[in-house]
């Protein structure tokens, strides 16, 4: 039924297009309304204006665009309007039909405040029959916001043409929003209206049913309040969906930075206070490769991640390894001049940054697949978010099964729990020692990569996330990958759940208090290794 | 022999106690009693420079008395520094009055500037100088002690400490930089005006300053000589060196490592209250973890362990820090300190004073033995072998 008649519509609008574009020969009112711009008489435009909006020709919205822009020329004498287009063409307003050129005669069609304000409404209401969908669905949009009477015609008009889904339901949302607010409108549409406003459930359409006013009738105030309290609840599910979102996200992040640590301070317990810049020359690393990619081979630039992951593994491991063996390794079972001598390596490499790239920030860029968001529901997710709690995931998936399954992560492993046994069993405990740390640095270096496309690239990059990571690490329990996993979730959901509440800095010192009045109950973090060894 | 160890150190202390008085002496008579431009006057600028590194000399003693001696690594001394120096720094914005950029008698600036219309609670009594006195020394004590009483009972040691403390003193950071917390957000406080009634820019404040830094230099290293000789002090190197063990004998380690990190929390926090006056400004950026790592290189590189050293490690690094900061080598002075890091834990772990130690302790030791040996030999009349007979 519905679908005749909006057919029926179709073909009378295809109709009146014919006549439109038939030529002047067949004088209608869009015609005569068109004549009126001749006059240069501002109560004269107001009226073509108004008539020229309702007449739903295709060529009202370029007519009216381009007397906002004043690009609307007439002539006086021959009493023809003609447009003229923004790439230098001209047409003749009345018909479409293309002009060689305008007369020298021709002048702008003039325009007051007052018109300017109708000419606003008028293209309002016209954007709803553009040929391109987003500006339909975002005039539909605007409508419902400004919820204005006039609209509603055109409201009507274009809900009967339009196909796709989306626009529609924008329109309906946007003729029930008018209706609601409309004085002489029966019960019942108004509570079709509400009903429909209801569904949109989001933090407008609350603000529109609280703005109704009280003198409605019982029923349709009935309706309102009801359907306020059910998008009030569905906003707070909502709000909490987002903040778990959030949470990940930054849970992700944390996971991302720590994971390296895990290994250094939780698998080899060395206090790597230097751990943040090796993340921060993952981030530099990416920054070359994107700059050797931009000058030499700019097609490449949407790779320039996966190629920059390998790399900054190399770099940020192969100075890892060179740490070790020339420094940490002399520092072992001194914990707390470890600490001391990987601080002063943080400063010696920082500084080696700052001194060959600058102190200032470096711009790392997106790459397309990673640029832009979608929504879900009412939350928007944006997709470098996105990647990074894949590649975190992927990352310590990867990294557990090699701790699992390949030779190395079983003497790794065998080290760990008994250096002495496993050096009589034939391991060289040095090499594996080595290869542990270069791995740990190597993951920062890696994460420095996904890090590079959500902060600044500066030489501080490292020290924003050391304090974190180490709590990260502790919270979870050393020696304890799936300690540190579910470590880094817990945080940041907890964190983007006491931000709201609490502010973003007064939420961070909530964390850090309770991490640490948390130690003080769990003293060996969340998964603690079970074992006998009883520390001297 | 342990009698003769101890009056070696005790020559050694007695030497650092008359320096540090003859500084705190001559250095303000030097800088306020000679002509401008002599070449023996001290400038006044030197003198707030100097005083400065004294206050960073008592944060050295206090972050020794518990890691050289009792083997809790702090990172977050800092923050009892900074706590003092905000104590200090609230009476200091009081003293301004009605001499402010908007003259409000009793609100310090920043709140006048943030629209408060009332001076909040924590800032009330901070106008009368013994009030604030006591708050330098309760504030930094109170919160070591809670933090120590937690931290101690529940056995948290070693590296997990440290990390704690750094976080401790990171939350402290930025709740301080915040405008509603009351202390002046990222400006910090600053402006001051005058001290007990002396204006805090004229020289001789700043003389008197640096004496009374150099007195509370000599007085925190009495009182950590006194406990590091006591029986008290044995105790805490017993802790150092095999906690359970000493736990085991029937010590309450935790009771023991409570008081000596309230002490030398308290020291600090003096220290602070000292720094601010003389340099006239405190932010949040001393509670920085930086800071805090930074303070505990200056014992590493003093001596670790031995109290001289880690008020003559504050100095030499602070020394070398103006001098190379200032220069044409300062892109380097973080390389240099990083390195310096590195350098002392791998090749000088026991600091500058406590390798000299280790060199001239066991020679003087053989050359006391061979002359007691000697002597004896003389006594019981047998001569001295002849050697080249």
């Amino acid at each position: 039924m519905l679908a005749k008649f909006a057919a029926l519509l179709r073909t009378l609008a295809l109709m009146l297009l014919l006549i439109a574009v038939a030529g002047p020969a067949f004088a209608g009112p869009f015609e005569d309304a068109v004549a009126k711009f001749t006059t240069d008489d501002f109560s004269d435009t107001e009226e073509a204006v108004a008539a020229i909006a309702a007449s739903g020709n295709p060529l009202a919205y370029p007519i009216i665009s381009a007397l906002q822009d004043e690009r609307l020329m007439f002539d006086a004498d021959t009493k023809k309007v003609y447009i003229k287009q923004t790439d230098g063409k001209a047409m003749d307003a009345a018909t479409g039909a293309p002009v060689d050129a305008i007369p020298d005669s021709a002048s702008e069609v003039r325009l007051n405040n007052k018109l300017r304000r109708h000419v606003q409404a008028a293209l309002g209401g016209l954007t709803l029959l553009s040929p391109k969908l987003e500006t339909r669905i975002s005039a539909a949009r605007s409508v419902f916001k400004s919820h204005e009477e006039q609209a509603l015609p055109a409201v009507e008009s274009a809900l009967a043409k339009e196909t796709d889904g989306t626009a529609k339901a924008a329109l309906q949302q946007a003729r029930a929003a008018i209706l609601l607010f409309k004085a002489d409108v029966s019960e019942k549409e108004k509570l079709d209206a509400i009903a429909i406003i209801r569904s949109r459930g989001d933090q407008e359409a609350l603000a529109m049913l609280n703005d109704i006013g009280a003198d409605q009738p019982p029923s349709v105030a009935k309706a309102a309040a009801s359907a306020i309290s059910s998008i009030q609840s569905s906003l707070a599910m909502w709000s909490g969906v987002q903040n778990a979102w959030y949470g990940l996200s930054l849970g992700s992040v944390l996971l991302l930075a720590a994971i390296g640590l895990a290994i250094t301070f939780g698998v080899m317990g060395v206090i790597n206070m230097a751990h943040g810049e090796m993340v921060m020359l993952g981030a530099y690393t990416t920054f070359v490769v994107q700059e050797l990619i931009r000058t030499r081979y700019p097609a490449l630039f949407d790779y320039s991640l996966l190629i920059a992951v390998p790399l900054a593994f190399l770099v940020s491991g192969a100075i890892g390894v060179v740490i070790e063996r020339s420094i940490i390794r002399f520092l072992y079972g001194r914990p707390l001049e470890t600490l001391l001598a990987t601080w002063g390596l943080s400063l010696v490499l920082q500084q080696a940054v700052r001194t060959a790239f600058g102190p200032t920030n470096r711009e790392v860029g997106n790459p397309s697949w990673m640029s832009g968001a979608f929504e879900l529901g009412q939350i928007t997710i944006t997709y470098n978010r996105l990647w990074i709690l894949c590649f975190t995931l992927a990352v310590f998936a990867i990294l557990l099964a090699m701790l699992r399954f390949t030779s190395l992560g079983l003497q790794m492993r065998a080290v760990t729990q008994n250096r002495r046994m496993a050096a009589s069993m034939g391991i060289a405990t040095s090499r594996v020692d080595a290869l542990t740390f270069g791995l740990g640095s190597g993951i920062a270096g890696i994460a420095g990569v996904a890090l590079s496309q959500i902060d600044n690239v500066s030489p501080n990059l490292g020290q924003g996330y050391i304090i974190d990571s180490f709590m990260v690490v502790v919270f979870g329990g050393v020696g304890n990958l799936w300690g540190t996993l579910v470590g880094a979730f817990t945080l940041g959901i907890a964190n983007k759940f006491l931000e709201p509440v609490a502010g973003a800095v007064l939420g961070k010192i909530a964390i850090l208090v309770l991490i640490i009045l948390f130690i003080q109950k769990r003293p060996r973090g969340l998964f603690a290794l079970k074992g006998r060894a009883v520390e001297a | 022999m342990s009698h003769m160890l101890t009056r070696s150190l005790d020559r050694a202390a007695t030497t650092f106690i008359l320096v540090v008085a003859a500084c705190g002496i001559l250095i303000p008579l030097s800088n306020l009693l000679l002509p401008s431009g002599s070449f023996l006057q001290v400038p006044t600028y030197l003198v707030a420079l100097w005083g400065k590194y004294v206050c960073y000399a008592i944060l050295a003693l206090a972050i020794d008395l518990i890691w050289g001696y009792c083997g809790i690594l702090s990172l977050g001394h800092g923050a009892f520094f900074a706590l003092g120096g905000y104590a200090m720094g609230m009476y200091l914005m009081r003293q301004i009055g009605t001499r402010g950029v908007y003259g409000n008698p009793i609100l310090p600036d920043f709140m006048v500037f943030l629209n408060w219309q009332k001076l909040p609670w924590y800032w009330y009594g901070f106008d009368m100088f013994p009030f604030a006195a006591l708050m330098v020394i309760l504030v930094p004590g109170l919160l070591a002690f809670c933090f120590g009483w937690f931290a101690f009972r529940s056995r948290v040691t070693g590296v997990y400490l440290s990390i704690i403390t750094q976080a401790m003193t990171y939350a402290l950071l930025l709740g301080f930089f915040r405008n509603d917390f009351g202390f002046g957000g990222n400006n910090g406080l600053t402006d001051f005006k005058d001290v007990l009634g002396f204006n805090v820019q004229a020289e001789g404040t700043r003389a008197a300053l640096f004496a009374l830094s150099c007195l509370f230099l000599i007085i925190a290293f009495l009182i950590c000589r006194a406990i590091v000789t006591s029986k008290l002090g044995k105790v805490l190197i017993a802790i150092r060196d095999a906690e359970s063990r000493t736990r085991f004998i029937g010590y309450r380690v935790e009771s023991y490592k409570l008081f000596v990190f309230t002490l030398s929390a308290c020291m600090a926090g003096v220290a602070g209250a000292l720094y601010v006056p003389q340099v006239g400004i405190i932010n949040p950026s001393e509670f920085a973890p930086g800071n805090s790592i930074e303070a505990v290189i200056w014992v590493a590189v003093g001596g670790r362990g031995t109290l001289v050293g880690a008020a003559l490690g504050a100095i030499v690094v602070n020394y070398a820090k103006t001098f190379f900061t200032s220069g044409a080598l300062a892109p380097y002075w973080l390389f240099m300190l990083g390195a310096l890091f590195i350098l002392v834990t791998l090749l000088l772990p026991k600091g500058i004073v406590g390798t000299i130690n280790s060199w001239w302790l066991p020679w003087k030791e053989r050359r006391l033995a061979a002359e007691a040996a000697t002597s004896a030999a003389r006594e019981n009349g047998v001569s001295e072998p002849k050697m080249a007979e």
